[in-house]
């Protein structure tokens, strides 16, 4: 049995198809990731696996659990963190925690070791009312409260939305320990460069996946040799790009553009070249391995063209 | 086994009782609501009671006598004597009046026929016209209300017997039960509905859709809670809310208005209760089909309080409705609210002559409970 | 086109922002980053005349923040994530108020509205209530209408969040452009592969600002592979939350 599996599923509000068929499966104890820009369809995905929304067509099972005839039970055994933060912030940190406790049927004691690493960290401002919590606290006491009655399988929708860098990646750390304590985790994310964190990810977009596999998998199915080209006007070499006979895509990527060639062996010289008789002064051209936000365009772009 | 059993009626418990602790905690937190919960009966009472008066005070009233005799000035000292009236002067034409109501001094003009005591010596019935200034209607109608009953009442002692042709109805049952005409008698039982309502019905509404909109509602729907735990979670609290209300606005009528309370403080006690369940169960279902705080206040305060205010006959007697708002105020649960507590407070009503009014109160509960069930989404959808 | 100097707000005891000083020149792109809750709200709002700082000076297009907010607001562009278009009036109707607010004259609003649909390829969408608009759109709406009168200097509040990774470059590329205009772009941004985007970066940690380079020279000066980890490097040692 899977922890979670979703066959063919849709949703609609109205005349808008939010999740267009979408299967996908995930195995005991991975870390699940579903990447997707706003609007793809990750929430509406949690929501039907919440047992929140009913899916229009197609079936959700959540620990083999039906999530319209069982919802009930499912809601004892899952834990949920939604996009939004939906804590009480009138209430304190330890309030929060213990009424989530109760809710559940248990205590802060009872089920201590699983949150220690996180809620230890909060026990400082225990006191201090949720509302007046900064980002990177709000979603670990919100972590805390999804995972106080040990539920078996994790919803995090889009945890690290609006938080900066640093709490992210000590979320994501949280995230790999809880792993060892063997439960199932999906999560979303709009942060591409966050898709290497899971074992597994589904690429989302307008209410489809595109593609599903290890983050490393993912990147391999990117054939074309991709080129990282930097040069002092950025706005001016994209232009350039843009209108050489040969260029495929042409995308800015941090302080680099990167590049893909129509033709079938392409030298950086080949590129340097036409960029020099442009009068451009000193290119850099470089060969380098596409990430999952390569990735992620391509997929995108050959989505549009079978449209 | 049994056990097992016992643990899971005791875990449903402890998550009930930590619902409500939650919910007392939130309430007493939110300071602004709770000086308003407390401070608004006090001050809407102190308000009725004192600011808001529509008795009548020193009106004043001009005469036009077209008999001068011995009878009409009896019955105009008699006028001037009372301490709602003060007799400014006389006039001797007609015509005059428009012109006395422009200037806005005078209120009322009584008009009495030639030979008026002639003819009432001789068996019949002499006419005075009351003309009034109806710029405004409701002063208006209680000034003559007032003077048709000091003529009334002069007239049944002078002749000694109650005169039926002449006696207005609703003169009399004023004066029966509420001799002082005193509007704050009237107003406090409309207040506590008023005020019941308020709490109630719009509270636990807002507390329940803001649940919805802070999004907290959707973690607590993926939770073991029932939504019976939800509801009598939210309710409960502002259950003692309404009802530690119900005894400040009591006290206050007792001790600071010096409102008769003749009847049973038992029977009114369980009435308000069951009320405060009425309004609770309308709260509740308005949150059903609310998603947001001002969607909830909107229909709370434009559905349930204007009408409580304007159709109840807290302020204006129903009886001169037109028969649609007549037809309307019975669908309104404070109407017959009003109904029971006016009768227990200034006439001594027993549940027996208020069974009629309880039941209706009774089924509109039970129809918005069960409405309620019915509509609570166990799904966002 | 923005000068700041020793600029500082205080909130009772608490320091949002403590003496920064900097200077962004015409047609930078200027990206502003820091942790939550390290001042940058606080900053961007004395730069946007919203907010009086306590101490220091700066002036914003040439105009002082404690004397000519008005003309500040004038002269500059906003544009944030949370708030920017009205969902419920249609893509001409926001235009066309926009324009209002910024005094342009019916004539000039037709016509900058004609050539904003146009550039932007929303011809068929130009009666479509906003609400009905894949976000990367509104996004890139947003961003045009912010412009609509052309101010020396555009403020972008975290502009890009949740946007696919197709759509964010299209808009980094509008941004390019009215850089290349001459336009100043003041942008904030939680993505940390972005501030690669920008020409100078400035890194605010506890209400200073830590690290103030081009993103070649920050790396280069930490020794990092990328913006995030000298980012993470800065902020770590970041004393409060928000």
């Amino acid at each position: 049995m899977k922890p979670i599996s979703v066959h063919h599923a849709h949703k609609s509000y109205g005349a808008k198809e939010a999740v267009k068929g979408i299967s996908f499966e995930v195995d005991e104890g991975l870390l699940f990731g579903l990447i997707g820009p706003d609007g793809a369809g990750k929430t509406t995905i949690f929501r039907i696996l919440t047992t929140l929304l009913k899916p229009d067509k197609g079936e959700a099972l959540v620990l083999g659990l039906d999530v319209v005839d069982d919802y009930r039970q499912i809601r004892k055994h899952v834990g949920y963190m939604p996009g939004r933060f939906s804590l009480y912030q009138d209430l304190s940190v330890e309030e929060n925690v213990a009424f989530f406790a109760s809710v559940f049927g248990t205590t802060i004691d009872a089920n201590y070791d699983l949150i220690e690493p996180i809620y230890s960290q909060l026990e400082p401002f225990k006191d201090r009312l949720a509302g007046a919590l900064s980002g990177g606290m709000k979603q670990k006491l919100a972590l805390s409260c999804a995972l106080i009655h040990k539920p078996e399988v994790l919803f995090l929708d889009e945890p690290t939305t609006g938080v900066d860098a640093v709490s992210r990646k000590e979320f994501w750390q949280m995230l790999h320990r809880l792993k060892e304590e063997n439960i199932t985790i999906l999560v979303s994310t709009p942060y591409m460069d966050e898709a290497e964190q899971c074992d597994r990810v589904a690429l989302m977009q307008d209410g489809q996946i595109l593609s599903i596999d290890t983050p490393e998998r993912i990147t391999k199915t990117f054939h074309n040799q991709l080129w990282a080209i930097k040069t002092e006007n950025k706005y001016q070499l994209i232009q350039l790009l843009r209108s050489y006979e040969y260029a495929e895509s042409v995308q800015p990527f941090g302080e680099y553009v990167h590049y893909t060639d129509k033709r079938e062996e392409v030298q950086a010289e080949h590129i340097m070249e036409y960029l020099k008789s442009k009068g451009v002064i000193n290119p850099t051209v470089v060969a380098i391995a596409p990430d999952i936000e390569d990735t992620f365009m391509r997929l995108m772009e050959q989505e549009e063209t079978y449209e | 086994m049994p056990n097992e059993v016992n643990n899971r009626i005791q875990n449903k418990i402890a998550a009930f009782v930590g619902f409500v602790v939650k919910e007392f905690k939130q309430i007493y937190r939110d300071k602004r609501t709770l000086v308003v919960l407390f401070g608004m009966p006090i001050i809407q009472m102190l308000l009725f009671g004192f600011a808001i008066r529509n008795e009548v005070e020193n009106a004043n009233i001009m005469v036009l006598d077209a008999s001068q005799d011995q009878v009409t000035q009896e019955l105009i000292n008699k006028i001037d004597a009372s301490n709602y009236f003060t007799v400014v002067g006389e006039i001797q034409r007609y015509d005059k009046i428009d012109d006395l109501f422009q200037k806005g001094n005078i209120d009322e003009v009584l008009v009495f026929e030639a030979d008026f005591a002639r003819k009432l010596q001789r068996g019949e019935r002499p006419s005075v016209n009351v003309i009034t200034d109806a710029s405004n209607p409701n002063l208006a109608q209680l000034i003559q209300q007032y003077s048709t009953s000091i003529i009334v009442d002069w007239q049944q002692r002078r002749s000694g017997l109650p005169n039926e042709q002449n006696s207005g109805v609703v003169a009399n049952a004023n004066m029966l039960f509420n001799p002082q005409l005193k509007s704050v008698n009237l107003f406090v039982p409309g207040l506590i509905a008023v005020i019941l309502m308020l709490i109630s019905a719009l509270m636990t509404s807002i507390s329940i859709t803001r649940e919805k909109e802070m999004g907290n509602m959707e973690i607590l729907l993926v939770s073991p809670l029932r939504p019976a735990q939800i509801i009598i979670g939210k309710v409960l609290p502002y259950l003692v809310l309404a009802f530690v209300n119900v005894l400040t606005v009591l006290a206050l009528a007792e001790w600071v208005f010096a409102v008769p309370f003749r009847g049973s403080y038992g029977l009114f006690m369980v009435e308000s209760l069951l009320f405060i369940f009425t309004a609770l169960a309308l709260g509740v279902f308005i949150s059903t089909k609310a998603n947001d705080q001002q969607t909830a206040m909107m229909v709370a305060l434009a559905g349930l309080l204007l009408p409580t205010v304007l159709l109840s006959g807290f302020i204006f007697p129903i009886s001169s409705m037109p028969w649609p708002l007549q037809w309307i105020s019975n669908l309104i649960p404070a109407r017959w609210f009003l109904v029971i507590v006016r009768s227990i407070m200034l006439k001594d009503s027993s549940l027996l002559l208020l069974w009629k009014e309880t039941l209706i109160l009774l089924v509109m509960t039970l129809g918005f409970i069960v409405l309620s069930v019915k509509n609570f989404k166990v799904r966002l959808e | 086109m923005i000068k700041a100097e020793k600029l500082t707000r205080k909130f009772g005891d608490f320091t949002a922002v403590d003496h920064i000083s900097f200077e962004v020149g015409a047609g930078e792109i200027f990206g502003f980053l820091g942790a939550n809750g390290a001042g940058k709200t606080t900053a961007m709002r004395m730069l946007t005349g919203l907010l009086v700082p306590t101490e220091g000076e700066a002036t914003v297009a040439g105009y002082d923040v404690y004397e000519q907010p008005e003309q500040i607001k004038k002269r500059i562009g906003y544009m944030s994530q949370k708030f920017s278009l009205y969902e419920d009036l249609t893509v001409r109707e926001n235009i066309r108020l926009y324009g209002g607010i910024y005094d342009l004259g019916d004539q000039q609003i037709k016509q900058k509205s004609d050539e904003l649909v146009n550039m932007l390829g929303m011809k068929e969408l130009q009666n479509k209530m906003i609400g009905s608009l894949p976000l990367g759109w509104k996004q890139k709406l947003a961003f045009s209408v912010a412009l609509l009168h052309e101010p020396d200097i555009v403020f972008l509040d975290e502009p890009t969040g949740g946007v696919d990774p197709i759509t964010r470059r299209q808009f980094w590329e509008q941004i390019y452009k009215v850089a290349e205009e001459g336009t100043t772009v003041f942008v904030t941004t939680h993505y940390m592969d972005e501030a690669e985007y920008c020409d100078r970066v400035s890194i605010m940690v506890d209400g200073n600002i830590d690290a103030l380079d081009t993103p070649a020279g920050l790396k280069e000066q930490f020794d990092a592979d990328d913006i995030e980890e000298v980012f993470i490097r800065l902020a770590r040692g970041a004393e409060r939350g928000e």
